[in-house]
């Protein structure tokens, strides 16, 4: 191992390793510095399963076609415009050529076996899931001779002029604290893992956000980039938050904590009230949207209620659902006002209007006269068990990142390009992601720029 | 709650498994899992012999220790396995075999060994234990031909009822309805995936064995051992038909048939047992069930001494040491018969056994 690289990324996830991977194929020497322990390395990527790419055909894995243009409508919808147009179009038609790239990295897709999610169409799955993936792609960057260092989290840049000179390791490696690299990806993801930096955009509330992912995504090297000038994208208090079981644990419970189930009940927080139209729009598309819903009701705790004639419509959970074989039982498990939840119940159950009920398509199934009012698949909550789950902001990822251009070269907040300094994956997704989700873009953003920022980098590095 | 604690252990997993779901394409056990929200303790014992250990759900698992959920689907599947396996034994008085079934294995393996010396002995002359016999029917000298098959008849016999009632008693507690009888089109698939040795593979490249870099050799040595066993079953039972059918006696020149098969097999038989062994040596910790190390380690060692001594009769057939290889070949073989239903060997009848479940499973959903 020398003491001087051509490229230094810090990270050690999805973008992190296909920028490696992407340098090393373009020449350079390469060391990847991952602040996790080996089991953990991969923060959020390990936690992930499919990617979104768009297709002209159909392929062994994908029903198809998914093209370029859907795609940015439907990045479009999901942001509401909040999206740096020629970026996201540059990554929507470079996602094209990622489905195979990917491949050769040692990737495995698996054949969509249908189930519980109806994404066959617009994501590919990847065999075993993110952890799989990332082995895969860990493999393929030691056979080719990338450096990898574990335990090895960076806490200092030194950058002059906006152009990186070398990085400080907390644990020195190899008797050295200090690496000089000739150019820079950062791909060390978002901030959402630091509740402290949360709490300044969210306040005490943030105290009771669960993090779905890695506890080493603290954001320290977006906030060393970002006081050492670089510009800075997005609102910080915009990212992706779903509810997710409020038992779940703190930090890194990951895909199984997550519940699908509102749209076949209803959900209200601790005075037992509504708050929102838990039928207005088919799972996963309002998925995303629950997390900020929970994150504004007291206590940042709602629960999900439903009966027992729904329990075979969704995924099987982790954790059971609270049973009460009354309403006011269940209230009384759940801390509840027993009359306030049975109200709710009762004025709930008459404002429902018959109808065909198809959780598969915006179905005929509303209420009346209630507000919020559920416009799809209201039913009756009215045949013991009835069942409910608490549930909780579950943080995903943040968008607030560093401005790159199409080159993944980072922008310095007087808008020039910074020398030798790329970015790639969660860092920087805020730039495509104003706000907003829709499922498997994650993904998408780390290996699109991830692909670049380790080709440019390593172009930059050998010139 | 089940039965036992590995049960309920593995309850837990399927549970945390069918709520993430990542690793339903690396093999059999996923989407068995999947068709199921609730498990029952046949359910769980299905699943367990499914399961073929390839460790790739292990080393793909974003969860798995040191996360505080603690998945470990392998390692709990392999004891649920072992002690399915006690559980179904027949009779059940000796599925107490299985607790230490190295020790078990080894003593049945030394005391027939030595019966066959000690009974050579008595029966025949010194000279003759340790004489030169060539040509047919030289190993009758030492035990008549007769004798020989009425033992190992009754030995074969033995374990293949006690091997019957421990399969039927599994299928019972697995199949829908209870005791539903599994169709033809669905034994074929199972024979097939199991000739193949479909789900050891990782999900496509290889089984896991040391680390989290896939290779794809306990594959190989499986297909050797068990190959291996086929080959030298074969060979006996060609050898029996041409004593009764053609009236040719053993040994048979290096050409015939019954060697050709037997040479083969023997290879199988001494390369791919010590290929498992070794890679049970560097096996992760993590993915071995360690109580069940003499078990295994016991089966590898009669397959292996087993092959090893019918090659050394092979080669040493014309020499003064025929005599005592023969009785010891004779050992380990009479051995491998009767410990068949309380050791390792169950492993493969339960697992086709699950296999057939599966592919029916699979051809009434689709
Ligand atoms: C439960 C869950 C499920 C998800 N499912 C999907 C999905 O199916 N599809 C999808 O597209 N997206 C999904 N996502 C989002 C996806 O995980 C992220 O968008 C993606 O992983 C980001 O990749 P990344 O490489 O930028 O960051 P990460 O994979 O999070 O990697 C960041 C790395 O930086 C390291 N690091 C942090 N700070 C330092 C430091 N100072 N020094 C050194 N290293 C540091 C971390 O240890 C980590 O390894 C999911 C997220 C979660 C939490
Ligand atoms: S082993 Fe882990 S990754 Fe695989 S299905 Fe189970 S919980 Fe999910
Ligand atoms: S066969 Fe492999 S992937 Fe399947 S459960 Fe067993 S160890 Fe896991």
């Amino acid at each position: 191992m020398s003491s001087k690289y051509d490229v230094l990324v810090i990270g050690g996830g999805n973008a992190a390793l296909c920028a490696a991977i992407s340098a090393r194929r373009g020449g350079a020497s390469v060391l990847v510095l991952e602040g996790a322990p080996k089991f953990y390395r991969g923060g959020n990527t390990r936690h992930t399963r499919n990617m979104r790419c768009a297709h002209d055909a159909a392929t062994e894995i994908l029903t198809g076609p998914y093209t370029e243009e859907e795609f940015w409508e439907d990045l479009l919808r999901v942001t509401g415009g909040q999206t740096d147009e020629v970026l996201a179009r540059h990554m929507i038609s470079e996602s094209k050529d990622i489905l195979n790239w990917i491949v050769e990295q040692g990737v495995r897709w698996q054949p969509s076996l249908g189930g519980t999610l109806s994404l066959g169409r617009t994501n590919s799955f990847f065999l075993g899931g993110g952890r799989a993936m990332l082995n895969a792609l860990y493999l393929t960057a030691e056979r080719l001779g990338v450096d990898v260092e574990y335990d090895a989290e960076v806490t200092d840049l030194v950058i002059e002029d906006g152009m990186f000179l070398a990085a400080r390791l907390k644990r020195p490696i190899r008797g050295e604290t200090e690496i000089r690299a000739t150019a820079l990806v950062a791909a060390a993801g978002g901030f959402e893992a630091n509740i402290e930096w949360l709490k300044q955009y969210w306040g005490e509330a943030a105290d009771n956000f669960l993090i779905r992912g890695t506890p080493y995504n603290r954001g320290s090297i977006l906030k060393m980039l970002l006081d050492k000038g670089v510009q800075e994208v997005g609102d910080p208090t915009q990212c992706h938050a779903v509810a997710i079981d409020a038992r779940a644990p703190k930090f890194d419970g990951g895909i199984i904590t997550r519940h699908d189930s509102v749209v076949f009940g209803i959900v209200v927080n601790k005075h037992a009230q509504r708050f929102y139209d838990e039928g207005e729009d088919i799972w996963p598309k309002r998925y995303a949207i629950w997390g900020r819903l929970v994150a504004a009701q007291p206590d940042q705790i709602a629960y999900i209620i439903f009966d027992s004639t729904v329990v075979t419509s969704f995924m099987p959970t982790l954790f059971p659902p609270i049973a009460g074989q009354t309403v006011a039982e269940l209230a009384g498990k759940l801390e509840l006002d027993p009359i306030a939840l049975e109200k709710t119940i009762t004025e709930f159950n008459a404002a429902v209007r018959p109808g065909t009920f198809d959780h598969t398509i915006l179905d005929d199934c509303v209420t009346e006269g209630i507000s919020p009012p559920k416009t799809h698949w209201a039913r009756k909550i009215e045949t013991p068990p009835y069942l409910a789950y608490p549930v909780r902001p579950g943080i995903t990822f943040t968008y607030l990142g560093t401005r790159v251009n199409k080159e993944a070269r980072m922008l310095m907040a007087d808008g020039k390009p910074t020398g030798n300094m790329f970015a790639a994956g969660e860092i920087m997704a805020g730039n495509v992601l104003g706000k907003g989700y829709a499922a498997g873009m994650g993904m998408t953003i780390g290996s699109v720029f991830g692909r670049i920022a380790g080709r440019e980098a390593a172009k930059h590095a050998r010139n | 709650m089940h039965g036992t604690r590995i049960l309920d252990e593995a309850d837990r997993l399927m549970t945390v498994c069918n709520s993430c779901r990542y690793c339903e394409g690396l093999c059999a056990v996923f989407p068995a899992m999947e068709m199921r929200r609730a498990f029952s303790d046949g359910d769980l014992n299905y699943l367990a012999n499914l399961c073929h250990s390839c460790g790739a759900c292990y080393v793909d698992c974003q969860f798995s220790p040191p996360h505080e959920f603690n998945v470990n689907v392998p390692k709990t599947l392999a004891i649920a396995r072992a002690e399915s396996y006690a559980a179904y034994a027949w009779p059940r008085a000796l599925s107490g075999a299985f607790a230490r079934n190295g020790l078990v294995i080894s003593i049945v393996a030394a005391l027939s060994m030595a019966a066959f010396i000690f009974g050579f002995a008595a029966v025949n002359d010194r000279n003759v234990l340790f004489g030169v016999h060539t040509g047919p029917g030289a190993f009758y000298k030492l035990m008549p031909h007769n004798a020989m098959a009425a033992l190992f008849s009754a030995a074969f016999l033995y374990a293949m009822l006690a091997l019957v009632m421990s399969v039927r008693a599994f299928w019972r507690d697995i199949s829908t309805p209870i005791g539903g009888r599994a169709d033809g089109g669905s034994i074929f698939q199972a024979i097939r995936d199991a000739g193949e040795l479909r789900y050891l593979h990782g999900g496509g490249v290889g089984c896991y064995n040391e680390d989290e870099k896939p290779t794809d050799r306990r594959k190989l040595y499986h297909h050797l051992t068990f190959y291996g066993f086929v080959l030298c079953f074969a060979a006996t039972s060609v050898a029996t038909l041409y004593h009764y059918l053609l009236a040719r006696e053993a040994p048979y020149p290096w050409w015939d048939l019954p060697v050709v098969l037997g040479t083969l097999g023997g290879i199988g038989l001494i390369i791919g047992p010590v290929g498992l062994f070794m890679a049970k040596l560097r096996r992760d910790p993590a993915l071995l069930d360690e109580n069940r190390y003499g078990m295994d380690v016991g089966f590898i060692a009669m397959l292996f001494l087993t092959g090893l001594t019918g090659m050394a009769l092979l080669v040493l057939r014309e020499t003064a040491a025929m005599g005592p290889l023969l009785a010891l070949h004779l050992g380990a073989v009479f051995a491998l018969f009767v410990t068949m239903p309380y050791g390792k060997f169950v492993h493969g009848i339960y697992r086709f056994a699950a296999l057939v479940r599966y592919a029916q499973e699979r051809r009434t959903a689709a």
